[in-house]
């Protein structure tokens, strides 16, 4: 039994193999309260994995995961975000046929089950949140639009959105500024550190300028293990991580 | 389009109406089908066709369930027949004991028990058709049969998360199975002769004029309240729920749902409808046997949902009722050839039509409503709505 941690999310010696392939080795990495962590890395280092792993998609080898010490491996995807983890993908995921609204109102954190979904309405304390959180992800205009009308960057943005209206505490983000506008990742930017100050988030991004911008720590993969941990600064200075990453 | 602002606001009665009909729009089109179902075709049609139609709407309840679990959460059941058949075996199992009294099978070696079982030496009611005695209990598991079939098919499946073509086989084998547990079963279930014979409903006569029309009218009542249930829930965040799950499952189960009692929900649901259905079905046809319920009517009730357009619960009914006048037009007049128009039709459908005959009505006929409505009036809500209909098409 690990012993307990004042982190937020403790992964230990996280392992998982595909077919005798170890995609992720011997994992350990710890991230803070309100920290906002970004992974970087090669294709193939593992960094979606370990997304996968954390939130129950795919299920570990070995190792633990621990969110405010509570173990994470052995729980349902569902159970996961209702402890508190919220998590956007790597395309924009989204619901097409459904509205800007709708798709806010479904990730709202309440009566998540059948006969509660039945029961649903949408009183003043749901409208209100979700037209706080349209405002925050620049939709507030948008809300009655079909979802699959939006541009690519805002269907990034709605994803996000759909995160923050679920309110969890740790927010993991794939790629979240991939296929956008320099001017929408400037708003990106802001709006990330925005969410920051309430919560912990870690990213998986490729834009160097982009982690610049916004990260505490990076932590490079590579092969499914740590290669280097820091600042940007120190992470951009270390030969091996140019060699294997930046240099391409 | 509901106005989410309002709607928070707004008193009891008018929520409600959103919720079944959404906007005027809306409306207008379930009074449509109530009023050709309910006042045109008694006018119009002899008793003999209007018997038919009611056939081909009891049809309609499993489309409408169709419409539910295939349309709308994404789960092509192959099998429909299973849970039709339920209900249509209870009724007709009641009313098969209500016509063996001891007095009309005196001739039997065995008084009193159904005809079939004498013939095939049972001398005594085996003990699952005694809750078929009473009639409230008939009609209790005419709505909990399918439902517990369905939770008991579907349960483990889903969990596992089986979905999708495998899925669709699954229930196809199912409902296989079913049809040869009947027939293996002939002295319990009347094998492949079915349960025929039915005459009478707690004394009514079922099999008069008067009563055809009678059960024609509590069918499409049945049928219209089934249509304004199956409305209501997709009305609610559970029928956005399901949309969602459909298009993108992995984002729903990574908001928080535990996606597998939404299947499970909606595919009993769907079972229930179509359950009610079979038991409409024998009491307006007077017998029941398992090559009504088996493989190739399953697949019909398919071709039904697709032809009436699988997201609609009004083009189910309508797709059931073009798809069975079709084909009772072709098998009359071409009793030879039919099955090949019958064919080449559904292969139109597929290939021309993919929205179904809702979708004739949403790409084409609404547009040119709106063309012809917008040039009298420009005020009403639904005009935003159309703008974007035009913008996609373009």
């Amino acid at each position: 039994m690990p012993s307990n941690t004042d982190y937020l999310l403790a992964i230990e010696d996280l392992t998982v193999s595909f077919d005798g392939f170890k995609a992720v080795d011997e994992l350990t990495l710890y991230v803070d309260k309100g920290e906002l962590r970004v992974i970087i890395g090669p294709n193939g280092a593992g960094k979606t994995t370990v997304l996968d792993l954390i939130s129950g998609k795919t299920r570990a080898s070995s190792g633990s995961i621990r969110y405010n010490n509570v173990e994470l491996t052995s729980m349902r995807e569902h159970e996961i975000v209702r402890a508190g983890i919220g998590r956007k993908f790597q395309t924009p995921s989204i619901y097409e046929k459904l509205s800007v609204y709708e798709n806010l109102e479904i990730s709202y954190p309440w009566g998540r089950t059948v006969f509660g979904s039945l029961k649903f309405t949408r009183t003043k304390q749901v409208i209100d949140r979700i037209q706080d959180v349209a405002q925050q992800i620049f939709l507030s205009d948008m809300l009655e639009t079909q979802a699959e009308l939006l541009s690519h960057g805002q269907k990034q943005w709605l994803e996000i959105g759909m995160l923050l209206v679920q309110n969890p505490e740790l927010i993991m983000l794939d790629e979240p500024v991939a296929g956008m506008t320099a001017k929408e990742r400037e708003a990106t930017a802001a709006l990330l550190e925005k969410i920051a100050k309430e919560r912990s988030i870690i990213i998986i991004e490729h834009d160097m300028d982009f982690v610049a911008k916004i990260a505490d720590q990076v932590t490079v993969l590579h092969l499914g293990k740590i290669l280097k941990q820091g600042s940007m600064d120190e992470v951009r200075d270390d030969p091996v991580v140019q060699e294997v990453y930046l240099g391409h | 389009m509901i106005n989410p602002i309002n709607q928070a606001e707004s008193s009891f009665g008018k929520v409600l109406y959103e919720r079944l009909f959404k906007n005027k729009e809306g409306l207008i089109a379930f009074a449509i089908l109530a009023f050709v179902i309910l006042i045109i075709f008694p006018t119009v049609l002899s008793p003999f066709r209007l018997n038919l139609t009611g056939k081909y709407l009891c049809y309609a309840f499993a489309a409408v369930g169709l419409v539910m679990c295939w349309g709308n959460a994404g789960i092509l059941c192959l099998g429909q027949g299973l849970f039709f058949g339920a209900g249509g075996y209870c009724m007709a199992m009641f009313l098969k004991l209500e016509a063996s009294d001891p007095e009309s099978t005196a001739i039997q070696s065995t008084p009193g028990i159904p005809d079939f079982m004498d013939w095939n030496q049972v001398t005594e009611l085996p003990w699952f058709w005694n809750p078929f005695k009473s009639l409230p209990l008939t009609i209790a598991l005419i709505i909990t049969l399918p439902a517990l079939l369905a939770y008991i098919l579907s349960v483990f499946y889903f969990k596992g998360r089986v979905s999708g073509v495998v899925f669709a086989i699954l229930t196809q084998s199912m409902v296989a199975c079913l049809w040869y547990f009947i027939v293996g079963n002939q002295g319990y279930f009347g094998g492949i002769n079915g349960i025929t014979d039915l005459k009478t409903l707690k004394g009514w006569d079922i099999r008069t004029e008067d009563a055809h029309y009678l059960l024609y009218y509590l069918c499409c009542f049945l049928l219209l309240f089934c249509i304004l249930l199956s409305r209501y829930i997709l009305s609610t965040r559970l029928g956005r729920v399901l949309i969602a799950q459909r298009d993108k499952e992995m984002r729903v189960r990574f908001s928080g749902y535990n996606i597998t009692s939404f299947r499970i929900f909606i595919f009993c649901f769907a079972a229930v409808v179509s359950s009610i259905g079979g038991a409409m079905f024998t009491l307006q046809v007077g017998f029941m046997s398992p090559n009504l319920i088996g493989i190739v009517p399953s697949i019909d009730m398919v071709i039904f949902t697709a032809v009436g357009g699988r997201e609609s619960l009004l083009g189910a009914v309508y797709g059931a009722l073009a798809v069975n006048a079709a084909k009772t037009a072709f098998s009359e007049a071409y009793a030879a050839q039919w099955l090949f128009f019958y064919g080449a039709t559904f292969i139109v459908i597929v290939l021309y039509l993919p929205k179904g005959l809702a979708g004739i009505y949403h790409d084409h006929i609404k547009k040119w409503i709106g063309k012809s409505m917008s040039s009298s009036k420009n005020n009403d809500g639904e005009t935003p709505a159309l703008v974007t209909e035009e913008k996609n098409a373009e």
